[in-house]
């Protein structure tokens, strides 16, 4: 069974108001992988895989921009 | 200060525990994900993957995996009575949680979770492989479901309420809570209405887990629930959106803090927010 080892972990958390994202992304083998979570509860929401980093990242910031800006425009008055 | 020990320090093992046991034949690695996906992009090497949409559940009665099924499952993963049976996933072992707790209703003696799950694994830079385990099936006979663990709606609608005797956690996000939002956000919502079950109390499933997604010491447990009356005298459920966050929950309460009568209810907001005529709460926090 062949293994890889992840390198260059990165976090780092941004604003899609009134929500935040968590951004994490990693190097496995030859691909990135970018995994965002919604920070509270903390699911993930979007994920993506590419040949590099920005790549990655870009894909699974924009899936998960477009779904939390879906449920800001949600928000129940209450 | 010396800290305390959990209740059942046995549940839990470390990754580096995990990394060292991974091939031994008496213990069976398994990733549970909310996205199902995930175990593919690279697991613990050896580790089998479930999906709980399709593996863990019984979609067509919206309930947990049928007895005999679950035992096939079991058995095609290598696993039979004896097995050590160690789970992790992501999302801080959401659904690693729920796969326990329903491992616990069949009657496996011997799980435990992977504190800190996917995410710990892989900032620590752990191995991690594309490939699908070699498997020897083994046969695998399940007990009889055990549901004192599981609440259900009737179980809520006879005491919501009554927090002399049961205390409700509510463990989703404050803002679900209050009915602000229908669902995490970016995530489909799966209820007609936002709020709560009267008196239950928001205790936030991510408060029971430092930043590195393991388990917060004895204490600090304590001092989240002892404040808002939920004591281990006291029949404790609690409830999420569709029962898995509530799983890491009861977890915590059963294993670490030993309460003895805690129930996941796993039909959770998914069921009592579509209810007609359920009585609920919006706006306050506890």
């Amino acid at each position: 069974m062949s293994t890889l080892v992840p390198e260059e972990y990165r976090e780092r958390t941004e604003r899609v108001p009134p929500f935040k994202m968590h951004v994490v992304s990693y190097r496995l083998g030859d691909n990135f992988y970018c995994i965002v979570d919604n920070v509270d509860p903390g699911a993930n929401i979007s994920r993506a895989k590419a040949s590099t980093r920005e790549e990655a990242e870009s894909k699974a910031i924009a899936k998960a921009k477009e779904r939390l800006e879906y449920s800001a425009s949600r928000i129940q008055d209450i | 200060m010396a800290q305390g020990k959990f209740a059942y320090p046995e549940v839990l093992v470390d990754t580096g525990w995990a990394d060292q046991h991974k091939e031994d034949s008496a213990v069976r690695i398994v990733e549970v994900d909310v996205d199902t996906k995930a175990y593919a992009d690279g697991h613990i090497p050896g580790a089998v993957g479930w999906n709980w949409q399709t593996q863990l559940s019984d979609n067509i009665r919206r309930d947990l995996v049928p007895k005999s099924e679950l035992e096939k499952l079991l058995g095609e993963s290598g696993i039979d009575k004896n097995t050590t049976v160690l789970l992790y996933g992501d999302n801080n072992n959401w659904f690693a949680a729920w796969a326990f707790w329903q491992l616990k209703i069949y009657g496996h003696k011997d799980v435990r979770l992977i504190n800190g799950g996917r995410k710990k694994w892989i900032a620590e830079g752990r191995s991690l492989s594309q490939d699908d385990p070699q498997l020897q099936k083994r046969t695998y006979k399940a007990s009889e479901a055990d549901f004192s663990i599981r609440a259900y709606l009737q179980d809520i609608l006879g005491n919501a309420g009554d927090v002399s005797r049961v205390a409700f956690i509510d463990v989703r996000s404050g803002d679900e809570y209050t009915g602000k939002i229908l669902s995490p956000p970016g995530l489909p919502e799966t209820c007609q209405r936002g709020g709560h079950v009267p008196k239950a109390v928001n205790v936030p499933w991510g408060k029971n887990v430092n930043e590195d997604g393991t388990f917060k010491s004895v204490e600090e447990l304590k001092a989240l629930y002892e404040p808002l009356g939920v004591k281990p005298d006291k029949e404790v459920v609690a409830y999420c959106r569709i029962g898995e966050r509530s799983s890491l929950t009861w977890f915590v309460l059963k294993y670490l803090l030993g309460f003895k009568n805690v129930k996941n209810y796993d039909g959770s907001w998914t069921e009592w927010g579509n209810l007609v005529n359920a009585p609920i709460a919006r706006g306050e926090r506890a």
